[in-house]
């Protein structure tokens, strides 16, 4: 092998925006420290750290566009891109398993626990039962009680998991007909799963969303293989639109979880945990969305093409991540 | 492939041994090259060894005689806790990925690593966190005193400087993790041409490991901080039994991090000390296969022993029983790494640069903190043992024999490298000598200590533990004043001395010896194409 067969890696020229990150960084770090113990400046300061940090997305991330559209990244940096999105979804899985372990001890170890034998002790009389604000509660609360068939509702969300991933199979080998037919059979199950209601209610709807945002998004990524561009934005602007309409109900859940329920994030352990984790949640939610919001804008101006998408894909893989979380987070936090 | 190139657009025109670009402090603060920054990332480390020390020794001195001489007991234990904190994420970790930034491309034949932009940023974040941490001291109520673990529920009442802490923590985790997924990337994705996984040195093996468990375990740190943050000001009661939650909840999940944490410092020095012991004992290194699935399950175990840490905290005897065993089947790759590294040496012709010192020295004495750590592994000894000075002995022994001794051994074979020059062997030697004397004069005596009872993280103690306690202190500061004389030998290698050859040592393989010393600002912009030497087979 000589070296004209072997690709030259793009290295980037010296940058200003890694530095800026770390000034925004600093301000965010101070500015939330002031704010938290109620210092006047603290959320100036952390506002002045969104703005730099916002400055330094926009420079970077439009400096790494305008990199990759005038062709010099070539197959290596694709795959060095693939990988490092890869490695980082695993480090964000990682992130809710804290959560999802502390889940799993409070309502296996901590309350169990605290009702014991031994518990009785310290606090006399306390039940333990989930949902709890703990022995030491002040407030009366309800919790998102579930008023579903249950094995019904884990059942269908493990099929249309398993049929969106499987999905992806025929949609690489270029099977149309297949393809339809798994994304089919998922929508069908979203049916089904509305189906398994007794009463309308939010956590179900916000299932049935993701889960048919996960389909248009494969059948939006099926479309720009095919190159049809059209279609293509259309399937990623109703993506969007599904994922936007998800956090509109998440945010009239909380609403009426703190007026109607008196739930809240102060409501023990039940309440910190179900805030945390559908918080995160919901924050990742808006992280995926805004990525697919760039995502649109940059093929309403003319960028990807039906090879070479890689950014796209990207965005693809970190929304099929939330909506993953989330269906674990339906059957954990609501149903169970 | 095909028989043009794909990247033909490149961002220096000019392929040559002079950097282009910023000049002066723009340099730094721009730099996306590897040199640049794993140079930034060592000086750095150095700089938080050397205020984490200052700690260590206001520490060292208070402790000197018993009752309260030097400083208050408040600010005692903030600095035991800032002394942790520092030394864990500012001075061994950076050093760490300093040494990746360095040797990994020139190692695997890469121009740089994978994401060269975010490479800088993953440097630069290290600043602002040590402002936080270290700013930490001056803000109402001090520094955080919770101990380097931030233990709930004292974690949940200190002031300010917890908040600041937990920023820092933050800033320093992203950090890792964009220096980890860098790593993992450059490793896999950027290997010259022949250079199969298994061909790849040993140090590109630990620090592949390596940073899977930083990008495995940092995220869980920022879940468990993140805990204590709303605890602290928003109400949650993850960790507070009122609330249903459970403070030894916090300790689980810290030790989820913690226990990786550990091995993401010492693998990396296996894989150093696995660079070093070959060349000086001129024999291809023993075992490389096992070397490699050594490290690998390590990796794996370090997931299902963290609660060896809280044997005292009431967990069922089932459970205990669990984690003790798994725990000391750690000591199994362990000891085949130990074995290899004797292998290596045996009938080897060697010769004791002061690499070599620092490695055989490692062995000795690393060796020593693996067996404390097997006696802390049985739960029933351990229920002694907890929170004493044994333990404290125990994890210097590991940390500052294992880690800081292979980073001074990597040091001192590398130098030649980077700066040109050969460093002044005479004083390496004795920087090594008055090192492992001073280290010992100061550890080893904790082992009694913490055998008669003396609690860890206390200023006062009992007066019959006062001898032990003075021979440490007067170690601790020998060991202090000792590390001056390294910065001396580094300083003045970089203004001078014998040139150094490409090769360096004689019985140096790999790729960064077939580049010039120093090695120029770019290297192996076209991949060279490798060929295993009488390597691993
Ligand atoms: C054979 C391998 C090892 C075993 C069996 C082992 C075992 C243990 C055990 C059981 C403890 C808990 C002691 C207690 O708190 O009562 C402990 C503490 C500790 N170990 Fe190890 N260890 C090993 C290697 C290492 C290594 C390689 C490192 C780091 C490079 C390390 C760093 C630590 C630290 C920092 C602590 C104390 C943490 C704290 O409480 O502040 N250990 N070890
Ligand atoms: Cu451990």
């Amino acid at each position: 092998m000589n070296a004209q067969t072997i690709e030259k890696y793009f290295v980037p020229e010296p940058s200003i925006y890694p530095i800026i990150g770390s000034i925004s960084l600093l301000l965010l770090g101070t500015g939330a420290s002031f704010w938290v113990n109620s210092l006047a400046a603290g959320p100036w300061i952390t506002a002045l750290g969104f703005a730099v940090l916002l400055y330094m997305l926009f420079g970077w991330f439009g400096a790494v566009i305008r990199e990759s559209e005038t062709g010099k990244y070539g197959k290596n940096v694709d795959s060095a891109f693939r990988w490092s999105m890869g490695w980082f979804i695993f480090s964000e899985v990682m992130f809710f398993a804290a959560f999802f372990g502390t889940l799993f001890y409070v309502r296996v170890i901590s309350v169990p626990d605290l009702g014991s034998e031994v518990g009785q002790i310290f606090w006399p009389g306390f039940k333990a039962a989930w949902p709890s604000a703990g022995p030491h509660a002040t407030e009366a609360f309800e919790s998102m009680t579930w008023v579903g068939k249950s094995t019904l509702a884990i059942v269908a969300v493990i099929a249309a998991a398993a049929m969106l991933t499987f999905a992806h199979g025929p949609m690489e080998k270029g099977k149309k007909g297949q393809l339809q037919i798994m994304l089919g059979l998922t929508l069908l199950i979203v049916v089904l799963l509305l189906a398994s209601l007794s009463v309308s209610w939010v956590p179900v709807i916000n299932t049935a969303l993701l889960l048919a945002s996960a389909v248009t998004l494969t059948w939006a990524h099926w479309s720009i293989r095919q190159g049809n561009r059209g279609q293509f934005n259309l399937f990623l602007a109703l993506t969007l639109l599904l994922g936007v309409v998800f956090l509109g109900c998440q945010v009239y859940e909380y609403v009426h979880a703190y007026s109607e329920l008196n739930l809240k994030l102060t409501s023990g352990v039940y309440g910190a945990t179900f805030y945390m984790m559908t918080g995160f949640h919901g924050l990742h939610v808006t992280i995926g969305a805004i990525m697919l919001a760039v995502m649109l804008a940059r093929s309403l101006s003319g960028h990807f093409t039906k090879d070479r998408h890689f950014a796209f894909e990207a965005a693809a893989w970190y929304w099929h991540f939330v909506d993953y979380v989330w269906l674990l987070l339906f059957v954990v936090v609501y149903i169970l | 492939m095909s028989a043009v190139p794909h990247d033909v657009a490149h961002g220096h025109d000019h392929h040559d041994d002079h950097h282009h670009g910023p000049t002066g402090l723009m340099r730094w603060i721009t730099a996306t090259n590897h040199k640049d920054i794993g140079t930034m990332y060592l000086i750095f480390s150095f700089i938080m060894f050397l205020s984490g020390g200052v700690m260590a020794l206001t520490l060292r001195a208070e402790l000197f005689q018993p009752g309260l001489q030097v400083v208050q007991p408040e600010f005692f234990n903030q600095l035991t806790t800032m002394h942790g904190l520092v030394m864990v994420f500012g001075a061994i970790m950076p050093a760490f990925v300093g040494f990746a930034n360095w040797m990994l491309p020139l190692m695997v034949g890469a121009p740089d690593m994978a994401f060269a932009r975010m490479n800088n940023w993953s440097f630069w974040l290290l600043p602002p966190a040590a402002i936080l941490l270290i700013g930490s001291f001056f803000v109402p109520g001090g520094a955080t005193a919770a101990g380097w673990t931030l233990y709930a529920p004292l974690s949940v009442q200190m002031g300010m400087g917890m908040d600041m802490a937990i920023f820092a923590i933050h800033i320093m985790g992203a950090s890792s993790i964009m220096g980890a997924i860098n790593i993992v990337v450059t490793i896999l994705n950027m290997r010259a041409p022949g250079m199969t996984l298994m061909k790849m040195p040993l140090f590109c093996w630990t620090w592949l490991i390596t940073a899977y468990l930083l990008i495995a375990v940092m995220p869980v740190l920022a879940g468990a901080v993140t805990m204590v943050l709303t605890d602290r000001h928003f109400g949650t009661t993850f960790f507070n039994a009122a609330g249903g939650g459970d403070p030894v909840l916090y300790q689980h999940v810290f030790w989820f991090f913690g226990h990786p944490e550990v091995y993401i410092m010492i693998l990396p020095a296996f894989g150093i000390v696995s660079q070093i012991i070959p060349t000086f004992a001129r024999k291809p290194l023993f075992g490389y296969a096992s070397m490699v699935y050594a490290t690998a399950s390590i990796a794996i175990l370090s997931f299902v022993v963290w609660a060896h840490h809280m044997f005292t905290t009431g967990m069922p005897a089932k459970t205990q029983i669990f984690f003790m065993y798994a725990t000391m089947l750690i000591a199994v790759p362990t000891g085949v790494k130990v074995f290899n590294w004797i292998a290596t040496m045996w009938r080897g012709s060697m010769t004791f640069e002061t690499p070599m010192l620092f490695s055989v020295g490692f062995i000795f004495v690393f060796t020593l903190g693996g067996f404390t750590g097997l006696m802390l592994s049985i739960a029933p000894v351990d229920i002694q043992y907890q929170d004493t000075y044994f333990v404290v002995a125990h994890f210097h022994y590991v940390l500052v024999a294992g880690s800081l001794f292979a980073l001074f051994a990597g040091t001192y074979y590398w130098l030649p490298k980077w700066t040109g020059y050969m460093y002044d062997e005479k004083l390496g030697k004795r920087h090594f000598w008055l090192s492992m004397i001073f280290f010992n004069v100061t550890f080893f005596p904790m082992h009694f200590l913490g055998l008669a009872g003396m609690q860890r993280r206390v200023p006062d103690y009992n007066p019959m533990f006062a001898d032990f306690n003075e021979l440490a202190t007067v170690g601790a500061f020998g060991f202090g004043l000792t590390q001056l004389l390294f910065a001396y030998v580094i300083i003045k290698c970089i203004r001078g001395g014998e040139k150094a050859t490409a090769q360096v040592w004689e019985g140096a393989e790999g790729l960064e010896w077939t580049v010039p010393s120093p090695a120029p600002h770019h290297t192996f912009e076209v991949p060279p194409v490798f060929e295993a030497k009488g390597h691993h087979h």
